[in-house]
């Protein structure tokens, strides 16, 4: 035994020394901007960036929206089969894996071929319409784990009875969905949330094929003609990411851990 | 009785003709927006790409697109494309197995576990372009590592050949999110082997490599080779990362399709849909076999 536990901390020193050196590494790089000493001169410049201010709340912006789209069709959808299709959840589930399977670049290019502005719904034609097809395509790729975040959510309630006592209240479904459902959700959906905000922030290939003034096409413009501060919009993404898995995991300790009662 | 005659108990009670004709709809109109969603924005869009990856220009049926996809230097970028999601799969695989065997099985304290499982959270989702730029200050020509390895030890990794925007260089930079991924799926995996099975395998007299041999490997191998397919097609589907690190320098297949969605550099537009065909095609190919061994391996782990 005493063996065994000599290579478990040496895979474990081996693992920490490959994923480590690299953020020490970067954060060592973004420092070097002033010659010869530290400083933080690289964060200055990209913090005080106009074009970081604007493609950054950009992207939060369209990440609050892709959000909500995502929560209004998941919802009631795993709602929904939960309380009456259960047949469909195999069909469902298929589909919100589909996105890991489709690449988001195949998508967005069935994108640019569908709604270009001369066919039926020129999404493609305004900047607007631009900005709403790039949120729809975020909600995609964040289907899947919109969906699973949801459905683990609605295994730990009581559907069918919460649902129950509510229509004998006199409820109709509007407010069964948005003053029942989604509170007794809301934890999981806010780790779906968080997850999507991580995943669509610093987003490239969509945002940069539509064209649009997204956080992730100007990291890549940044990273092609600058040689410090990609370092310092790295440990900054790092940091965001950190944050929102921080988020999740101090979200799901709240969450309940069990059903009440077995549907 | 309208309230509940809505809930499913209402096949019991005597159905009225009116309500069973509005029912029916109302039944749909809960899933309705997310299937036309899913239809509008997922199916139909890769439908297209398809539909036109088969017809020429005057939309008849050909198969000359998917034939011309064997030029060389489409070849190139599937095959290139193929090696790096395939080293980076298996490499993060055994890497991630290692590791999750370490946290759960080699008798380290509690916190390993815990923050191990969290650091791997946040790197699986940590990929794209400031993963390149991590890994380019990292083993870049000014890279930490490179100018350390240098002014200590006097050596050159360069001067061995090794170039971050090469096929080693992307496969070591998809590791970053490869391995995390790998930790958080298979953990549950080794969990599930029981503990019981170790001491039975014991009382039979069976040597620690012999239970490993005969017990765990078995065991885990369905999982291990689903996990394997997951992170391939995750790898074959990213972009952002390769882009970032390489620009076009190293073609891969989406770098290529990239290029072909702005510039239409392969001069004929089927052409790129029978592109993206063919990266649906293999992704799709490694999923459907990745959920063949998932329910496979599902049965032991109950």
């Amino acid at each position: 035994m005493k063996a065994g536990r000599t290579w478990a901390w040496l895979t474990f020193a081996a693992g920490t020394a490959y994923f480590f050196i690299p953020l020490i590494a970067t954060l060592e790089f973004s420092m070097r901007m002033r010659r010869g000493i530290y400083s933080f001169d690289a964060y200055q410049v990209v913090l005080g960036d106009v074009r970081f201010q604007q493609t950054f709340g950009y992207s939060v912006l369209v990440s609050i929206f892709t959000i909500l789209l995502g929560v209004l069709i998941v919802v009631p959808a795993a709602y929904w089969i939960r309380l009456k299709m259960p047949y469909l959840r195999p069909v469902v589930e298929f589909i919100t894996l589909l996105p890991l399977i489709i690449p988001a670049i195949v998508i967005v290019f069935g994108y640019i071929r569908m709604y270009g502005s001369n066919s039926p719904l020129p999404f493609l034609a305004t900047a607007r319409g631009t900005d709403l097809l790039l949120i729809i395509g975020y909600a995609t790729l964040a289907l899947p784990y919109m969906y699973r975040a949801v459905d683990t959510g609605l295994r730990t309630i009581d559907v069918r009875t919460l649902t129950e006592a509510a229509q004998i209240l006199g409820a109709g479904w509007a407010t069964i969905i948005a003053r029942i459902i989604l509170p007794n959700v809301l934890i999981a959906v806010l780790s779906g949330a968080f997850l999507t905000f991580a995943i669509v922030i610093g987003e490239f290939t969509m945002a940069s094929l539509l064209n649009r003034p997204a956080f992730g096409p100007y990291l890549q413009n940044i990273g092609a003609n600058r040689a410090y501060e990609p370092a310092a919009l790295a440990v900054i993404a790092f940091a965001i990411t950190w944050g929102c898995m921080s988020v999740i995991q101090v979200l799901s300790r709240f969450a309940p851990k069990s059903a009440n009662q077995p549907n | 009785m309208t309230d509940i005659s809505a809930s499913d108990f209402s096949r019991q009670s005597a159905p009225r003709v009116e309500a069973r004709r509005t029912r029916l709809p109302t039944q749909w109109l809960g899933v309705a927006p997310f299937f036309i969603f899913a239809l509008m924005f997922l199916i139909l869009p890769t439908a297209y790409l398809v539909l036109g990856a088969f017809q020429n220009d005057r939309g008849e049926f050909t198969m000359e697109n998917i034939a011309a996809l064997s030029q060389p230097s489409i070849l190139a970028a599937y095959w290139i494309s193929i090696k790096v999601s395939v080293a980076s799969a298996i490499l993060g695989a055994l890497a991630g197995l290692a590791i999750a065997i370490a946290i759960v099985r080699g008798g380290l304290p509690g916190w390993v576990r815990s923050a191990t499982m969290t650091f791997s959270g946040v790197a699986s989702n940590f990929a794209g372009v400031p993963l390149a730029f991590a890994f380019l200050a990292t083993l870049g020509r000014l890279g930490l590592v490179t100018v350390l390895l240098n002014s200590v030890f006097g050596f050159n990794i360069y001067s061995t050949g090794f170039n971050i925007l090469s096929f080693w260089g992307l496969t070591l930079t998809y590791l970053y999110f490869q391995i995390p991924l790998m930790v958080v799926i298979i953990t549950p995996a080794i969990d599930g082997l029981k503990r019981e099975w170790g001491e039975a395998a014991a009382t039979l007299g069976a040597t620690q490599f012999q239970y490993w041999r005969m017990v765990v490997i078995p065991v885990i191998w369905p999982s291990f080779l689903g996990t394997v397919i997951l992170l391939f097609a995750n790898a074959f589907g990213a972009i952002a990362t390769a882009y970032a690190l390489t620009g076009s320098s190293l073609n891969i297949v989406p770098i290529l399709l990239y290029a072909q969605i702005r510039g239409d550099v392969l001069h004929n537009p089927h052409l790129g849909y029978a592109l993206a065909f063919g990266m649906i095609f293999i992704t799709g190919l490694a999923n459907v076999v990745y959920i063949w061994f998932r329910m496979r391996s599902e049965r032991w782990l109950k």
